[in-house]
Formats: C-alpha cells, structure tokens, sequence
C-alpha cells in the first residue's frame, strides 16, 4: 500500500491459511482507544494466521499420507504409468474426513470460544471508536458553525 | 418481489422435468409466469464454472450452501500440493517481490476453478479498505443474501396465501416485508460470525466480510437496522405472534444454528426448524393464530429440508472437515442418507394429512403423489448407491419439488367460500396473486 494512504489494505489470501491479510493504518494522532483496538484486531489475525495455516498444513499432509497408505495397500504407486498422481475416489476420502474432523473436535471448540470472543471484543471496540469520533465531528462542526 | 436473474446455460435436467410435470398435470392453468421465475433461478455461470442454485423458498440449513460448485471440478482428490515457499509470507510485507509471490501462490492455492474475468483479478491484489458507497448496494445484497431472503419471503407468501381466510393485501405486503428484514438481519449476522471459516471455504469465500469489502461494525449495524424494523413491522403492523416468530427465528438461527454448526450434527434439525418457521409466519400473519395448518405447512418444509441439505452436504465433505463443521454426511454418513429418504416419505404423509385438516381439497394429496414418490425414489437410490451421482439428482430434485409442491397445494386450496356457503359459485372473489382457482 502506498505510503501516503490514511486507511487499511487488505491483501489476496494467504496460501497457507486462506486469510485475508491486513496492513492497518496507524495515523499520527491516534488515541489510546484507537491503539487497543488496531492491536486488537492485529492479535486476532496474527492467532487466526497461526491456527488455519498449521490446521490446514495438517489436513494436506495428513490426507497425502492416508491417499499413500491406502494405495500402497492397494498395491499402486502414487502415480500411474502416464505420470499423473493416482487418485482415490471420494468414497474412500470419506474415512479420512470423518477421522480429521473427530480428531480436531476439541481444537475446533477452543477455537471457536476464542474467535467469537475476539470478534465481539473487536466490534465492540469499533463501536466506541466510531462514536468517538461521531461526537468529536459534531463538537467539530459546533464550533465552527457558531461565530 | 422474486429476483429474475437472465438464464445461462441451465442444466437440461431441469426445464425437461418442469415441461413433464407441467403436462402431467393435466394441462391446469397454473401460472407459467411464477414457473418461469423460479426456473430463471437456476443460474448458471459457466464462465466461472460455479453453478449458482438458489434454494427454492427455505431458510436457514441450505442458506450457507445456495452456491453449489461444479462438483466435478472441486472434488477431485488429487491436490495440487505446491511446494512450500522457502520464504514465509511476511505480514507486514511491504516489499512489492512478496506481494506478486502471494499473488502468485496466491494463485496456485485456489484448486477450484482457474478464475476469469476483472473480478477476480481484483480479489487478488491489495485493495484500500475503504468504503465506496456506490459499491454499498451491492455489498448489502450480498451480506443479506439477497437471493436466500427473496426465497424465504416466497415461503412466507406461500403460508399467507394458504390460510384460510380472505385475502388482505396490506397485511401480505407488510408480512412479506417484515419477514424479508428479518432474514436480511439474520443472514447479515451469520456472515458475522463466521469470517474466517468463509474465508477456508470454497463456496463463501467471496463474500462481504471475507473480502473486507465491509467493517463488522457496519454488518452488525445493517443487521439492527433490519432486524429492529422488521421485528417491529411484524409485531405491530401485523400480529404479535408473527413478531414473536420472527424473531425467535432470528435468535434459532444466529444463536443456536450458527454455532451448533460447528459442535454437533444437531444443527441440521435446528436448521429445519428455522426453515419451517417461514411459512408458518405467513400462515400466522394472515389468520393470527398458529392452527393446524400452520404447523402442516412447517411439516412439509421441514421434512423437505432433509433430502435436500443432506444431498447437497454429500459434496461437500471435504470442506467440511477441513473447516470442522459437524454435518452428518461426513460423521454419520448412513444416518445422512437414512433421514433423507426418511424424510421424502413423510413428505407423501404429510400430503395426505392437509385434506384432513381442511386446508386442501383430495386432490392435493392425489395430484402430489408423482412428485412426492419421485423424490422418494431419488431418495432410496441416494439411500442405496450413496454417490455423487445420486446425491446430485436428490438435490436438483429437491429444487424444483419444492415450488411445484407449494403451487399445486395453492391451486387444490379449499375456498373459503365453499365452506361457508355450499350453493354459491365458487372463485371471483378472492383475488390471488398467484393461479386461478379451478371449480
């Protein structure tokens, strides 16, 4: 994002985790309130970055070994004679998604608990911001209106 | 109204069976305009290889779903696993080699389809978060679901029209009004909550919040800004009844829905149940109290939730696990495919119990019967084969059932004039929005 710009960019995904990540803006004159709620929202989304990348790492290598192991017991190679990757169908992947999704339940419901917190803290933060500044536009234009 | 998106390129599937049907139905005059709009739903973009279906008339379970991606394409198990970059993406990257690396893998990583046209290509570069207020429209629709609420208002009218009572125009304008708000809110709220689990799946990945189109502040604002008003509309501009229906569906389906998405597959009954509610408010809202009928018209959509979500869910499995939600079609895949057909038979039941309670004429349960036992039948096979193939055919089913259902239920309503006065011809006085009544 270009230097002189007052407010945030949002970039494409991210690879591994599929986020959005953002540049936040930090103007010269920001308040205390303003500061918690970047630092918020810059938390969030460093453990939110942390979390789907390693969880998604997981599930792509976890599914490679569990398509390795159930073509090995099939006496297949990973990839067939015209040198494409051998495939399962999706009937054969459902074994594997219903273990993953067992498996990461309770990293799920952590996750989930934190998320919501951090989200409503978040918003709730924007709020008292935006009306911050909504009373300190008025007071603003109070002024200059009046003689 | 409904929206009318311009047809592209639909599934041959769908317009053959409609003709069928239509034909099968003896040649009755129902309106091929409202056929016509709901066929026009069924949108598809080839362009970007998405088949966009919009769920016929039902709230809730389905409407995180409503975009169904060319299976074909996205289910492939092979995995384009690219290497990892030996450079970590830095966050606070500002040098512009690690933005066109990320936008590059950026690339690789999307194993759905290869994506064309300007829209995408903005997707993948840095955007200002800021607010443009003529992109605002747009922004809103898509945060409320715009197609998903024109359903459920749809659902809604289908349950006023069905009462039996005279017909109001005021009071069906301001129940289909205040029904469309609290959808919005609704809708608005789940996308709230769910950001980052939209942004892993392929399905929603394009939406609003995801996008940063739109601060969560200004979402949960749009949602009051619906929800209150709309609320407020029901109850006072309508009946308490429907007011306290309204928004207990709000509360069912953002508190208990969203989150029971993510813990149990209980969340598909709690997501037929916020389906259900719709018609059941229009019934309501038209009579101000909720009698049998309501609670059969609820049945019907209920029960017709099941085939439907558990149909389309089969393809889905895979994000799903990734994302952690708890869907039957990947925990308990016999007991998915089990209530499905389960459910496709109770819709014949419950077809046949509306006579009995006065709502239809004999002929809705006989007319219905094809399209009941069809849906059944793709039900056993879905049941029996448990297969993409057979998953698919339940879903498309399932989309055009629905309308057809509501519609001939519509035209076999028993009039209100034939109950009370036996000797006085029947129809003419009661206009409908919907199809003339038959003698």
């Amino acid at each position: 994002p270009p230097a002189h710009s007052r407010s945030d960019w949002i970039g494409p995904p991210d690879r591994h985790s599929n986020l959005r990540p953002i540049i936040f803006h930090v103007p010269a004159e920001e308040s205390a309130l303003e500061r918690r709620l970047r630092e918020a929202r810059q938390e969030a989304q460093a453990s939110n970055q942390r979390f789907w990348a390693r969880h998604n790492r997981a599930f792509r290598q976890e599914k490679e070994e569990f398509i390795y192991s159930r073509l090995k017991a099939k006496g297949l190679e990973m990839r067939d004679e015209s040198g494409r990757k051998a495939t399962l169908n999706a009937e054969e992947m459902a074994d594997f998604y219903k273990d993953f999704l067992s498996k990461n339940f309770k990293k799920h419901l952590q996750y989930n608990r934190d998320w919501y917190k951090r989200n409503f803290r978040i918003t709730f933060l924007m709020g008292q911001v935006a009306l911050v500044r909504a009373l300190r536009w008025l007071r603003w234009r109070k002024k200059n209106v009046e003689p | 109204g409904l929206f009318v998106w311009p047809l592209r390129n639909t599934s041959v599937q769908i317009p053959c069976q409609f003709v069928q049907l239509y034909h099968v139905a003896n040649k009755r005059l129902i309106t091929f305009q409202y056929c016509n709009i709901l066929k026009r739903m069924y949108v598809t973009q080839c362009k970007r290889d998405l088949s966009q279906r919009a769920k016929p008339k039902s709230d809730s379970i389905v409407s995180p779903f409503h975009e169904l991606q060319q299976l074909d394409q996205e289910k492939k198990v092979v995995h384009k696993i690219s290497p990892v970059s030996p450079v970590h993406q830095s966050w606070s990257g500002t040098s512009s080699r690690n933005e066109l690396r990320e936008m590059k893998s950026a690339a690789e990583t999307e194993d759905s389809v290869i994506p064309v046209g300007a829209e995408s290509k903005e997707c993948r570069q840095w955007r200002e978060m800021k607010l443009r207020l003529d992109d605002l429209p747009g922004i809103l629709a898509r945060l409320s679901k715009i197609k998903l609420t024109a359903l459920v208002v749809s659902t809604a009218s289908a349950g006023f029209a069905m009462a039996p009572v005279p017909f109001e125009l005021t009071c069906f304008l301001l129940a289909s009004l205040g029904t469309g708000l609290a959808s919005c809110a609704a809708n608005s709220i789940n996308q709230f909550f769910e950001v980052p689990f939209d942004s892993n799946m392929n399905r929603t990945k394009n939406r609003p919040l995801v996008r940063g189109q739109i601060s969560p502040l200004l979402a949960v604002c749009f949602a009051a800004s619906c929800g209150i008003p709309g609320i407020a509309l029901l109850t006072l501009g309508v009946n308490p009844l429907t007011g306290a229906l309204g928004a207990f569906n709000i509360f069912l389906y953002t508190c208990c829905y969203t989150p029971l998405k993510r813990m149990s597959i209980a969340n598909t009954w709690v997501g037929a149940v916020v389906g259900a509610i719709p018609p059941i408010m229009g019934w309501t809202a038209a009579t101000g109290s909720l009698d049998a009928g309501a609670l059969l018209l609820g049945g019907i959509l209920y029960s017709w939730q099941f085939p439907h979500f558990n149909a389309l869910s089969w393809g889905l499995r895979e994000d799903y696990s990734r994302g952690g939600y708890c869907m039957m079609s990947v925990t308990h895949p016999g007991l998915c495919r089990r209530v499905a057909l389960r459910h496709c038979l109770a819709l014949i039941g419950l077809s046949a119990v509306a006579p009995v309670l006065d709502i239809t004429t004999w002929t809705f349960p006989i007319i219905s019967l094809p399209i009941n036992l069809y849906i059944s039948y793709l039900g056993f096979r879905f049941y029996r084969d448990a297969d993409r193939s057979s998953s698919r055919k339940l879903f498309f089913c399932s989309l055009w059932h629905l309308p057809l259902l509501l519609l001939v239920m519509f035209t076999c309503k028993k009039s209100v004039l034939e109950k009370e006065d036996k000797g006085d011809p029947p129809g003419g006085s009661h206009e409908r929005a919907l199809g003339i009544r038959l003698p």
